[in-house]
């Protein structure tokens, strides 16, 4: 007996010391976890590319006109609705609510649009291969701005005549009320569409011409719009340095715990890797369907509509040419996998941005987190997430990271206000 | 007899003692993953990769080789690489057929994209268009090649870091 209490308090001593060991061994990071962190680092962010499918993509020009475009509810059924009545600069260019407000309510949440000109695929479910394409929809949704293509080419022929040949070329007559009603449009209205029936090839194509030039530059404007250095980049950039110091005052020690699961444990940069923390690839993860609404089968819906798409890359209206296509070109088209998959969202100020997932299922981080670490089955398809295992203290680790994502905008401010 | 029966609760309360207290300390080494199955984050990639770029087909009909066209294997860009096809004997082949795919067998997805090759560039060259890969990790690329009424495949292994 008495020689073996001593062996036992031997066994327990050294448990205590390894267990301090691994506790402070876990406070460094690895070569190959510095690796992991510099991808997300801002300053891994690449120079945006050129889009091959918007010869105004980088003209600073379109970019003013598109800025003016952006903020003007006239562009609307109603007089009321412009982009930025959704994407509210103040709130990271998304709106604060679960389904967003045009002119009726959309079926899904606003996306910020920080950061897109980065992503081949827009929308949640990647509808579009392009930010002028993308723009042009939201216009002709008849619950977002309400109108008709021909509506606004009216209103620009009105009202930015000017800027639009200053860029574009001659404007087309578009006076003539016979053959450009005032609203015509491929759109849900049966009077504006029957409208745009009766109009001939040549004037639809005039029409969307303009339209289309519209979008690319509105998509000029947005390019410009790009998330700003958060806390998590100042540690990114001290621990290069080695600067341990301005890690310190970076981030807190939990933030820092947060992190460590985020690529760790939690394996949440899977999807949420890059510099933008998004993948840009499509994901089942299982989000119920909102209430009151549909089943929402995502990409696998997406995919056909981009395929199919009046003004996808492939189009007539796109300046690429077809070996600039690619992402469309050879794209997953079916496959069990695209069921309810979704795009998902830059994390960079995500913390400003509830609330959460494609129709706002979510009100906080905690929420998500809760999600997370108990995956439930995905209404249609499979969803690829498995169960975590992490402690209420994790959790809220986490979310404490997301929080030091934050680094609003980085654009000349002018842009962020109404012209 | 009291006391022998004490004797085996001690003895069987001071083992499991010290099998719980070892395990305590054999933690760090061993890792919770064998331990709890939920515990991880990503597996690391399998030990003992062939990573390499150049490689003999499965039944030894070919030698085929990869490389991307920009040098290097980006995270989440659609990218192309040309793939190199020679005979066992050093001889190109020209006029091949040849079907790609692959995925992350760790996370049992496959490619996100749907690669083709888009053009025989002589040589024995061919051209392969739309490779993407969206995480990090474990990949493994898969050609199948046709030629001269032959078929082979060939696994590449890759890790993206
Ligand atoms: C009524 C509110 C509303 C208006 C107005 C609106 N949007 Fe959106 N926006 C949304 C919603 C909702 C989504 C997500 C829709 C979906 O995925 O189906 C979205 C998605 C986007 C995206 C995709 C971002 C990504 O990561 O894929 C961009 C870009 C965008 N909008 C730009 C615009 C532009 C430009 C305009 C003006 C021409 C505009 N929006 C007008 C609500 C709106
Ligand atoms: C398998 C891929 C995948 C993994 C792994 C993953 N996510 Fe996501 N994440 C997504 C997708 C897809 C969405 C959008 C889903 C939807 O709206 O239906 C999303 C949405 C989110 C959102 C909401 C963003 C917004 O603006 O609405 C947050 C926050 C988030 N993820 C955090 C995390 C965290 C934290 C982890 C790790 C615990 C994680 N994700 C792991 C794919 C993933
Ligand atoms: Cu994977």
């Amino acid at each position: 007996m008495k020689r073996i209490l001593p062996l036992i308090g031997g066994i327990l001593l050294i448990a205590a010391a390894i267990g301090v060991w691994s506790v402070t061994r876990s406070a460094a990071w690895s070569e190959e976890e510095k690796s992991t962190l510099s991808g997300l680092w801002i300053g891994s962010l690449p120079a945006l590319q050129p889009d091959p499918s918007n010869a105004y993509a980088d003209d600073t020009q379109a970019a003013e006109f598109g800025h003016e475009l952006f903020f003007d509810t006239r562009f609307s059924s109603t007089g009321e609705v412009s982009c930025a009545t959704c994407h509210l600069p103040e709130l990271m260019f998304t709106d604060g609510e679960s389904l967003a407000q045009g002119v009726g309510t959309t079926d899904r949440k606003t996306m910020t649009i920080i950061g897109t000109a980065y992503s081949p695929w827009q929308f949640w479910d990647g509808r579009k291969d392009s930010q002028w394409a993308q723009a042009l929809a939201p216009l002709e949704s008849a619950v977002e701005h309400g109108g008709t293509r021909a509506q606004y080419v009216h209103l620009i022929s009105e009202f930015y005549r000017e800027e639009y040949e200053a860029i574009f070329g001659p404007l087309p007559d578009f006076s003539d009320p016979e053959r450009f009603p005032i609203s015509a449009g491929p759109v849900d209205d049966p009077a504006a569409r029957a409208a745009w029936e009766a109009m001939t090839q040549a004037d639809r194509d005039a029409v969307t011409q303009v339209f289309v030039n519209m979008g690319k530059a509105i998509a000029a404007y947005e390019r410009l719009i790009m998330p700003g250095p958060a806390r998590f980049d100042l540690y990114v950039d001290a621990l290069l340095k080695d600067d341990k110091p301005a890690m310190k005052t970076a981030l807190t020690e939990d933030e820092v715990a947060g992190l460590r699961l985020f690529i760790g444990k939690a394996n949440c940069i899977q999807c949420h890797n890059g510099p933008l923390f998004t993948n840009n690839d499509f994901h089942n993860t299982g989000v119920p369907t909102a209430q009151n609404l549909p089943l929402d089968d995502g990409r696998a819906s997406g995919v056909i509509l981009v395929l199919a798409d009046e003004f996808n890359c492939l189009s007539p209206w796109s300046d690429a040419g077809d070996s600039d296509c690619a992402e469309l070109r050879f794209v997953t088209s079916a496959g069990e996998q695209l069921a309810a998959a979704f795009k998902p969202p830059t994390l960079r100020n995500v913390a400003e941005t509830a609330p959460y997932m494609h129709a706002g299922q979510f009100a906080t981080l905690e929420d998500v987190l809760a999600h997370y670490n108990h995956p439930p089955v995905s209404p249609i398809g499979h969803n690829e997430l498995d169960p975590l295992g992490l402690t209420p203290r994790e959790m809220a680790q986490i979310v404490a990271f997301l929080g030091a994502l934050s680094g609003g905008v980085d654009a000349p401010p002018e842009l962020l206000q109404a012209p | 007899m009291e006391k022998q029966q004490l004797k085996v609760i001690l003895t069987a309360v001071i083992t499991t003692i010290i099998v719980i207290v070892g395990l305590i300390v054999l933690m760090p080494f061993i890792g919770p993953r064998f331990l709890h199955p939920m515990m991880m984050g990503d597996q690391p990639a399998p030990s003992g990769l062939d990573t390499s770029t150049e490689r003999t087909s499965d039944a030894g009909m070919f030698m085929v080789s990869w490389s991307s066209d920009s040098g290097e294997l980006p995270l989440n860009q659609i990218h192309t690489w040309t793939l190199h096809v020679e005979t066992a004997d050093g001889q190109p082949v020209e006029g091949a057929t040849i079907l790609v795919d692959g995925g992350m067998p760790q996370h049992g997805h496959g490619l996100p994209t749907n690669p083709q090759v888009t053009a025989d560039l002589g040589n024995g060259d061919y051209r392969v268009e739309g490779m993407r890969f969206q995480m990090l990790g474990f990949w493994e690329v898969r050609f199948t090649i046709t030629a001269n009424g032959q078929s082979d495949s060939i696994t590449f292994d890759l890790v993206l870091e």
